[in-house]
C-alpha cells in the first residue's frame, strides 16, 4: 500500500543558455509514493499549469529506462542514483522521505548547453556517434543468420555495452565533464563483434577527435562515471577505447 | 512534422515546426516518406513513449489519405497494472515471461477479496486453490496464447471479480514453478533484467521466496494486466506503400498494412525492418522513376506559403483560447473515454456513447484549453495540444470504426459478436474487407467510408483454435 509523502522540491528555472537561471522552489503535498520522480514532476506541472505559470521543463521520453532522454541531477547526484542503477524515469517516490527538500538541475557541462530549465541540448552525442558509431552493412537483402559465429561470452560483452543509452549522466558527473565512458562504451559495444572490424581503424580516432571538438574533457580515473551510470556500464571500456586507440594509431 | 504541401497533386514537401524556436520551417523533395508511428497514446495511458503522437499521420489524412481500419488497436496482456490516476505511462512487462511464467487468479472468490483488501498475498494461495486460467481453457497454447486472447481472458476474470490487486484489475504472473524446477539463475539469466525493473517500479521481488506452503517454495507473482500496445490500424497504402495521395509514402506502424486485424509478437520490428530494408528502396523506384523530368520544387510556391499560413493559424487559434483546463487534464478524460467505450470489450451503446462524449471533449478542448507561454521559442504544452487535437479526432476514427464492424475481429472484439465460450466471431460474408476513412473537409463531420474487399489466392482462410 502507498502511503503519502510531503516534500518541498528546488527545481532549476533557466530561460535559454545564456540566461544565468535560478531555483523555483514549490512544496509538493500528499504525493503517492507509487508515483514516478518523472509523475511527480508533472503533478507539480500541472499546479504550474492551474496557477496560471509555465510548466518547468525537463525531458522525458519513454518512461521505462531505454530512451536516454530523462537527464536530471537530483540531490546532487545523477538520476537521483538507486543501488540498482536506474533513470530518472525509473525512480520512485518511495525513496524519498516527508519533510524532504529534493533539488533537481540540469546536466551542467560545457557539451550540453541548457536549452532551457533542465532540458538540455545533448546534439554533442549524435555527433561523436556520427564520427564513427556505426558498421557498414550492406541493406536490401537479409544475410544467413549463421554466417557469422559469434561466441556467447562475446555477445553478451559487447550487449551489456550496448545497453548504454547515451544520456549522458556520466559527463554530469564528471568533474572534467568527460565524454568518455559513453564513448568507450559505443567502441566497444562494435570493437567486439567481427561486423565492427572494417571501420574498427578509423572509428575511435574519429570519435575521440570528435569528442574533443565538441567541448568534453578528458579522463582522470575518477570513476564518477561508473558510479552514476543507469546502465552500469564500467571503465574497463575505457582501457578498450585507449587500445583501439592505440592500435589505430600503430595502423596510420 | 505540422503538414504535408501538395502541389499538382502529388506531395512534394512538408511543413515543420522546430520544437527549440518555436519556428516553421519547410522542407521539399521529390517525394515524403512518413514514418511517424501509431496513435496508441490516443488512450493516454499505453506503453508508448510520452512523445508517441499521430499527428503526421492524421494530418496526412485530412489532407485526403485514407484512414484504414482504425479500430484494430492491439492490446498486451502483461504489462504493469494501474496504480492511480496520476500514472502517466504503464510500462511492458517483455512477454518473453510468458514462456516461464504462469499467469493465474485465484479459484476461491473469498482469496480474491483478501487479495483486493491486501489482507493476503499471492504467495499465501497454494497450489490447489490457483486458477490458471490460460491453461484451463486453452490447453493446447495455455500462457502462450496470442495477445487478445490472453488479454480478454484476464478481463473476463477481473470482471467476475477474480482481480488481484486494490482496484480488483490485475492477475498474477507467477515463476515459482519455473524457479523450483530450472533454479533462479537460469530464470535470472533470462530476465533478471525484466525482475530488477519490475522491481523498481512495484518495490517486489519476482526472484524472492515469499513462502513454504506444505514443502513447496512460492516467490512472490508479478501483477499485470492489459494495455494499450500498437495499433494495426493506421494510413491505408497499396503494396507500394504509397497512399492514396501520389508521391506520400506510409512505412511502419503508421501504416495499416502487414498485421492484418492483429500483430503476433515481434512483428512490429519485423514491419520496421520490412517495410524500411527491403519494400520502400525498391517500391519507391516505381513512383521516383515517373518523376525522374520533374525539377526540384522550390519552397517559395504558393502552395508552402499557404500550408505554412494554415498551420501558423492553428497555432494562433489554439493559443488564443485562454481556458482553463491544461492539456493532459484533457487528454486524461479523452483515455479514460477511450478505455472505457472504446477499449478491450465494445458494443454498440457503448461506442455511440462514446462518441457523443467525443464530440462534447473536443468542443471542451476548443474553448476551454489552456497553454501558458508564447509561440515564441519553446513551449512543450503548445505541442502537446496540437498532438491532442488530433488524438481526439483518431479517437473519433478509431470508434466510427468500430461502431460500423459488426463483428469480433482480430484486436476488435464486439461484445455482441461472441461463442458460446467468449470467444471473437467473425463475419466473414459481411466484412471481409479492409474499412477505409475519409476525410470530409471538417474534423466535426462524420467521415466517410471505402470499403476494399480481401482477396486471397493461396491461402484458405480459417478461424483460430488455441483449445486443442
Amino acid at each position: 500500500m502507498a502511503r503519502n509523502i510531503s516534500f518541498t522540491i528546488k527545481y532549476w528555472k533557466q530561460n535559454g543558455p545564456q540566461d544565468q537561471g535560478h531555483f523555483d522552489t514549490h512544496e509538493m503535498k500528499n504525493i503517492p509514493d507509487d508515483t514516478s520522480f518523472l509523475e511527480m514532476l508533472d503533478i507539480l506541472n500541472e499546479e504550474l499549469i492551474e496557477a496560471g505559470d509555465e510548466p518547468f521543463v525537463f525531458d522525458h521520453d519513454c518512461r521505462e529506462g531505454i530512451c536516454g532522454m530523462c537527464s536530471l541531477y537530483i540531490n546532487g547526484t545523477p538520476h537521483g542514483k538507486t543501488e540498482r542503477g536506474a533513470t530518472t524515469c525509473q525512480l520512485y517516490m518511495r525513496r524519498f522521505n516527508d519533510g524532504d527538500v529534493i533539488t533537481v538541475e540540469p546536466w551542467r557541462s560545457a557539451g550540453f548547453p541548457v536549452i532551457k530549465d533542465c532540458m538540455v541540448d545533448r546534439t554533442a552525442f549524435d555527433k561523436i556517434i556520427q564520427a564513427g558509431g556505426y558498421t557498414t552493412i550492406r541493406t536490401g537483402q537479409a544475410q544467413d543468420a549463421n554466417a557469422i559465429l559469434i561466441p556467447k561470452d562475446n555477445a553478451d560483452e559487447a550487449m551489456d555495452c550496448a545497453t548504454c543509452i547515451g544520456c549522458g549522466a556520466c559527463v554530469a558527473a564528471c568533474k572534467n565533464g568527460s565524454a568518455m565512458l559513453f564513448v568507450s562504451s559505443k567502441v566497444s559495444q562494435l570493437a567486439l563483434l567481427p561486423q565492427g572490424r572494417p571501420e574498427a581503424a578509423k572509428r575511435a580516432k574519429a570519435m575521440v577527435a570528435k569528442m574533443d571538438e565538441v567541448g568534453f574533457g578528458n579522463c582522470t580515473n575518477t570513476r564518477a562515471c561508473e558510479a552514476v551510470c543507469p546502465k552500469n556500464e564500467k571503465i574497463a571500456n575505457i582501457a578498450r577505447l585507449n587500445r583501439e586507440f592505440i592500435k589505430a594509431k600503430f595502423a596510420d | 512534422m505540422e503538414d504535408v504541401v501538395i502541389v499538382d497533386g502529388h506531395a512534394r514537401g512538408i511543413i515543420a515546426k522546430n520544437l527549440v524556436t518555436g519556428k516553421l520551417e519547410r522542407f521539399t523533395a521529390n517525394a515524403v516518406v512518413i514514418a511517424t508511428g501509431g496513435y496508441g497514446n490516443t488512450y493516454f495511458l499505453s506503453t508508448n513513449a510520452m512523445g508517441c503522437n499521430c499527428t503526421a499521420a492524421v494530418q496526412c489524412y485530412r489532407k485526403g489519405a485514407y484512414m484504414a481500419n482504425p479500430s484494430y488497436v492491439q492490446i498486451h496482456p502483461t504489462c504493469i497494472p494501474v496504480h492511480g490516476d496520476k500514472q502517466s505511462k504503464l510500462t511492458l512487462m517483455s512477454e518473453s515471461l510468458r514462456n516461464d511464467g504462469r499467469i493465474w487468479v485465484p479459484k476461491k472468490l473469498e482469496d480474491a477479496k483478501a487479495l483486493q483488501a491486501g489482507t493476503k498475498k499471492g504467495s499465501d494461495i497454494p497450489e490447489e486453490d490457483r486458477d490458471y486460467y490460460l491453461e484451463r481453457r486453452y490447453p493446447a497454447f495455455g500462457n502462450l496464447v496470442p495477445r487478445d486472447v490472453a488479454s480478454r481472458a484476464a478481463k473476463e476474470r477481473c470482471d467476475k471479480g477474480f482481480g488481484v490487486n486494490n482496484t480488483g484489475l490485475a492477475v498474477f504472473l507467477d515463476f515459482s514453478e519455473s524457479i523450483n524446477r530450472l533454479g533462479l539463475d537460469t530464470i535470472l539469466q533470462r530476465y533478471g533484467n525484466l525482475f530488477d525493473m519490475y522491481e523498481e517500479i512495484t518495490d517486489v521481488n519476482p526472484g524472492e521466496v515469499a513462502n513454504e506452503i506444505n514443502g513447496v517454495k512460492y516467490y512472490n507473482p508479478m501483477m499485470i494486466f492489459p494495455a494499450i500496445h500498437y495499433t494495426m490500424g493506421g494510413i491505408w497504402v497499396d503494396y507500394e506503400l504509397m497512399t492514396t495521395i501520389p508521391g506520400l509514402f506510409s512505412i511502419g506502424e503508421c501504416n495499416f498494412s502487414d498485421h492484418g486485424a492483429n500483430r503476433l509478437g515481434a512483428s512490429a520490428l519485423m514491419q520496421g525492418l520490412a517495410d524500411g530494408y527491403f519494400v520502400l528502396p525498391y517500391t519507391i523506384q516505381n513512383y521516383l522513376a515517373d518523376q525522374a523530368l520533374w525539377g526540384k520544387v522550390p519552397t517559395d510556391r504558393p502552395e508552402f506559403d499557404e500550408a505554412e499560413k494554415a498551420v501558423n493559424a492553428e497555432i494562433d487559434r489554439l493559443m488564443g483560447i485562454h481556458g482553463k483546463r491544461s492539456v493532459d487534464s484533457i487528454h486524461k478524460e479523452l483515455g479514460h473515454i477511450m478505455w472505457e467505450y472504446v477499449g478491450m470489450g465494445r458494443t454498440k451503446e457503448g461506442l455511440e456513447e462514446g462518441l457523443k462524449q467525443l464530440k462534447a471533449l473536443r468542443e471542451e478542448f476548443n474553448t476551454n484549453l489552456f497553454i501558458p507561454g508564447k509561440k515564441e521559442g519553446l513551449n512543450i504544452e503548445l505541442d502537446k495540444a496540437i498532438h491532442l487535437r488530433d488524438f481526439i479526432l483518431m479517437g473519433e476514427l478509431v470508434a466510427y470504426d468500430a461502431l460500423h464492424r459488426e463483428e469480433s475481429c482480430g484486436g476488435h472484439f464486439r461484445e455482441e459478436h461472441q461463442t458460446e465460450e467468449g470467444e471473437a466471431k467473425r463475419d466473414d460474408e459481411h466484412f471481409f474487407y479492409v474499412g477505409c476513412w475519409e476525410y470530409q473537409g471538417d474534423d466535426n463531420k462524420t467521415p466517410e467510408l471505402i470499403k476494399e474487399p480481401l482477396e486471397y489466392e493461396a491461402i484458405k482462410v480459417q478461424t483460430r483454435n488455441y483449445k486443442n
